[in-house]
């Protein structure tokens, strides 16, 4: 992520990782898997109707690969559409 | 070389399975990302070695009050979707297996010879994300102990989502 972060003249520095260590931290921050990526508080892989919990959460590549972690080409759509909606 | 846990465990349509002969014993379950980034390569493995007398065993042994996706009945609705699948999906309710066998991630692969002695454990292969890495590692196990050697490495790291043990 900061790779990517770096690739797109962004602070890699600026990454916040927060623990969810609790069922009721994960209920309060509707936390939907490990690892959840938002950006200024916008996931950059909204899911419907996903169960909020302390689990694993799975991802697709863009070549419809099942991933622990999304697609770096996503990460950069997403850092790309929150930096035109900011600017 | 130590000698693995005997076990009988139900499967998806309630008949049991244990050990016997070479068998390839994995934890797994419904919703780890690297368990399903392995299923695949892991079934080719079961399908590919059946004819040479190995037996594959999947396990799920996460806890299903936590994690409801990973509840019997959703085993069941898995492998009626996706099934048939070349090796029985079993269920370890209590985790006792699991717990008996030091199963730390999903995936985690155990080789069993036919004395059950544990021949080789850990990751199928060095990547889940590379599809073309073919769970070689277990592969190269298997016709280790099939051929009467030593697996080399008979060891590796376990890589995935710890198991969801419960409290």
């Amino acid at each position: 992520m900061r790779e990517v972060l770096g690739e797109e003249c962004l602070d890699p520095q600026a990454v916040e990782v927060r623990e969810v260590p609790t069922d009721e931290t994960a209920e309060r921050e509707g936390f939907v898997g490990s690892p959840t990526i938002r950006i200024d508080g916008r996931d950059i892989a909204p899911t419907e109707g996903e169960p909020v919990g302390l689990t694993c959460r799975v991802y697709r590549t863009r070549d419809g690969s099942v991933s622990p972690v999304p697609d770096r080409e996503d990460l950069r759509d997403a850092l790309r559409r929150h930096h035109e909606h900011s600017t | 070389m130590s000698t693995a846990p005997d076990f009988r465990l139900p499967d998806t349509d309630g008949a049991e399975h244990g050990p016997d002969g070479v068998t390839v014993v994995v934890f797994t379950c419904n919703h780890c990302p690297y368990a399903l980034a392995w299923h695949e390569r892991l079934l080719a493995v079961a399908t590919d070695y059946a004819d040479r007398g190995v037996r594959t065993l999947l396990i799920n042994p996460n806890d299903a009050e936590r994690y409801p996706r990973d509840s019997l009945d959703a085993m069941r609705e898995r492998v009626a979707s996706e099934g048939p699948w070349p090796a029985p999906y079993l269920r370890d309710s209590d985790q006792a297996v699991a717990r008996a066998y030091g199963a730390q991630t999903t995936p985690d692969v155990f080789v069993l010879d036919a004395e059950r002695r544990v021949r080789y454990r850990g990751a199928p292969d060095s990547d889940h994300g590379d599809e073309s890495a073919g769970s070689q590692w277990l592969r190269d196990a298997l016709d280790a102990v099939l051929d009467g050697r030593d697996p080399d490495p008979a060891e590796t790291d376990p890589v995935g989502c710890s198991v969801k043990w419960r409290d």
